[in-house]
């Protein structure tokens, strides 16, 4: 296997991955692997099987803090199916061969593998042409897509079409809705619908042995309502899709909002960092009654960071003197807390719910302070979309906050991209300064203050818990750089889960890290789904890893 | 991710910018996001420009008060007034360039399959550029 590259030299070729001799699938020859290839190109065409470093190339992880490391994941080809029959053939093909596929909808999966696979010598199995919107009802307010369909996808139909409906964005937009909430996804607008994968509403699976599922309402012929009542009947196994490796969704349905008739947006702000806690609890009561979209909480006190007396206070070990931020946003003349609310409804509705918002809070907490915002009828004119006309400093997002797709969010990716840690933290102002506190003191080694302290704000993003946000940046031309992220990744999962903070999603290079954290009685769960996995899938022919679950015959 | 650092982040940044008009609005996706040709430039590579490309190159306004588009801004940044930074406007590139630049990536970048656009396709794409810059050229 000798090259110019790896000829006799040590890491980082020699060990997963040289760029001229393409990795094999695990426990296959390459007379194997072409007889696999061959398979494939005959289920669905010359045209859709790549393989070798340049094809292969797109499919791993640009954003990889171990990009051209022995720790890198690569893909050892890709086949692109055009329908479910195909999917199933592939399946089949794999099964026999006893080689692992690893799905992919749009491969967008940016900060999280994008399209790389968990095990070396995984065949991707993209489902980019699987790309039909298959029915969208404005009536009833749901949609049924195939796995390549992007957000930009869906939303051009619902424009083209001219329905009144609303769909919840991620940022970017280029995901896909399939992919997305399988990876427990989320986006802007109103609590349940920004919960992508609680937000979905029935799917079908190929199996690992090529055999189709479909869940809730769909198990059920003739059945009208699979994109109405999730359940169906019995044990509903939808949520062993998501972050998992029992099968291949190949079609899924989500609950729409309907168009809203306007939107109105407004600020609150609080004077001490303390108040935080009273404007948490009231916030939590308004999104939970339904009141409201995504709150966008932050800090204003942020602005001062580049300030060094006022970074040393706000990042100082084991946390500020409540009295000493108070102090600083007074000498600033800033408050130390503020949130934006947005109201989506009749006029009529939008307006009395910000006048009960400021009125319920302003009467409990002394100094706090309410500024109206933009608020117009939905659709949004291009202008409103741009978001030119805030009075204020917001950190709404405006496309995503009306349901927009956009790629505009790019603007703050930094180097070559980053990694995201999102730790689950309870809606309270004392969860967000403890997480504030510890994570940047365990950070600190690192230099990566800018991430977690005394200003950072929690994330409202998921319906009922908050999440702070870790996402170091990565240098694919500065191995020392991305070494000390992938240490600092590690820790991050490792502390959080000391004091009870789980993160949400990840990378398959961390989804061991972060599985072994969910370990309550000598890890339970995890034992459970790898029983489940060796029942079904035993060969791991189904993104073995994928979530921490391993089949037997790859666990070690 | 991506969703992610990109909002809180957000919260530090002010200095609304003024957003351009539009000079043609055309596209299934937000007007600003859209083509940038002459409504006449009939080719077939300008719907996959715009429904691969113009989210983030395109010649029109970011969002939030961004003056442009991410892709187009990573251009400026780089070039400097001394090329036009949105691709439509630009021209000279080629398809070999281009697909340079589609399979590889740049920056933060990243790379298309072929899965999700073909080499015929990625020489559609160049094309365009090619004439919808030489129709900006023919205006001015």
């Amino acid at each position: 296997m000798a090259c110019r590259w790896c000829s006799g030299s040590s890491p980082p070729f020699t060990a997963a991955w040289c760029p001229e001799v393409a990795v094999l699938p695990p426990d296959m020859d390459e007379a194997g692997f072409a007889a696999l290839l061959g398979e494939f190109r005959a289920a669905v065409g010359e045209e859709w099987v790549w393989s070798g470093t340049a094809d292969m190339f797109p499919y791993r992880d640009s954003f990889s803090p171990v990009w051209d490391t022995a720790e890198e994941r690569h893909a050892s080809a890709a086949v692109a199916p055009a329908d479910v029959e195909q999917v199933q053939q592939i399946v089949r093909i794999a099964r026999r061969f006893r080689v692992p596929l690893y799905p992919i909808s749009t491969g967008k999966n940016f900060g999280y593998g994008g399209p790389s696979p968990n095990v070396n010598g995984s065949v991707v199995l993209d489902l980019k042409r699987l790309n039909r919107v298959l029915e969208i009802d404005e009536a009833r307010h749901f949609v049924l897509v195939e796995p390549g369909v992007s957000y930009f996808d869906l939303y051009r139909v619902v424009q083209e079409r001219g329905l009144k409906l609303m769909v919840d964005c991620p940022d970017p937009g280029w995901g896909s809705p399939v992919g997305n909430s399988l990876e427990r996804g989320i986006g802007y607008t109103m609590p349940h619908f920004r919960d992508h994968f609680g937000a979905h509403c029935g799917m079908e699976v190929v199996l690992p042995d090529g055999e189709l599922m479909r869940t809730g309402m769909g198990a059920l012929p003739g059945a009208k309502t699979w994109q109405e009542y999730p359940y169906g009947f019995g044990p509903d196994p939808a949520g062993l899709f998501a972050q998992g490796n029992f099968g291949i969704v190949t079609k899924m349905g989500f609950r729409l909002m309907p168009l809203p008739e306007y939107y109105r947006t407004g600020l609150i702000t609080v004077r001490r960092r303390q108040d935080f806690a009273k404007l948490v609890e009231h916030v939590n009561y308004l999104s939970d009654s339904g009141f409201i979209g995504e709150a966008v909480y932050g800090s204003p006190l942020a602005a001062l960071m580049g300030d060094a007396s006022f970074a040393a206070v706000a990042t100082r070990p084991g946390g500020p003197a409540d009295a000493d931020m108070d102090a600083a946003a007074e000498a600033a003349g800033l408050p130390s807390w503020q949130v934006d609310l947005q109201f989506f409804g009749p006029e009529a509705v939008t307006s009395a719910g910000w006048q009960y918002a400021k009125d319920r809070i302003l009467s409990d907490i002394p100094g706090a302070a309410a500024l109206d915002g933009d608020h117009f009828a939905l659709p949004a004119t291009e202008d409103q979309l741009l978001n030119t006309t805030q009075s204020y400093r917001s950190g709404i997002r405006r496309y995503g906050a009306l349901g927009v797709p956009s790629l505009g969010i790019w603007r703050i990716v930094r180097d070559d991209g980053h990694v995201g840690f999102f730790p689950v933290l309870p809606r309270s102002g004392e969860a967000v300064f403890e997480m504030q506190r510890v994570l940047g003191d365990a950070l600190r080694e690192f230099g990566m203050n800018s991430f977690f302290n005394a200003t950072s704000a929690p994330l409202y993003w998921h319906t009922f818990a908050f999440q702070m946000v870790f996402a170091p940046t990565v240098r694919k031309n500065d191995p020392s750089h991305n070494a000390t992220v992938h240490r600092a990744m590690k820790k991050a999962v490792a502390v959080a889960a000391e004091h009870g903070w789980g993160d949400y999603r990840a990378a398959p290079i961390y989804q061991d890290d972060v599985a072994a954290t969910y370990s309550f009685n000598n890890h339970a769960m995890r034992r459970f789904h790898e029983q489940l996995k060796d029942a079904i899938d035993p060969d791991g022919i189904i993104a073995p890893g994928r979530g921490g679950v391993w089949p037997r015959r790859f666990r070690r | 991710m991506m969703r992610g650092g990109a909002a809180l982040l957000l919260l530090g940044l002010g200095g609304w910018g003024a957003a351009g008009a539009q000079e043609v609005l055309e596209g299934g996706g937000p007007a600003s996001q859209a083509s940038y040709a002459p409504a006449s430039l009939d080719h077939p590579g300008r719907e996959l420009f715009e429904r691969n490309c113009a989210a983030c190159h395109g010649a029109g306004p970011g969002d939030d008060g961004a003056p442009m588009l991410p892709g187009t801004a990573a251009l400026e940044r780089k070039y400097r007034g001394q090329v036009p930074a949105a691709l439509e406007l630009r021209g000279g590139l080629g398809a070999e360039v281009i697909a340079v630049f589609v399979r590889g990536g740049s920056g933060t970048m990243p790379s298309f399959r072929k899965s999700e656009l073909s080499d015929a396709q990625v020489h559609e794409i160049a094309a365009y550029l090619e004439a919808s810059a030489a129709a900006h050229l023919a205006r001015d």
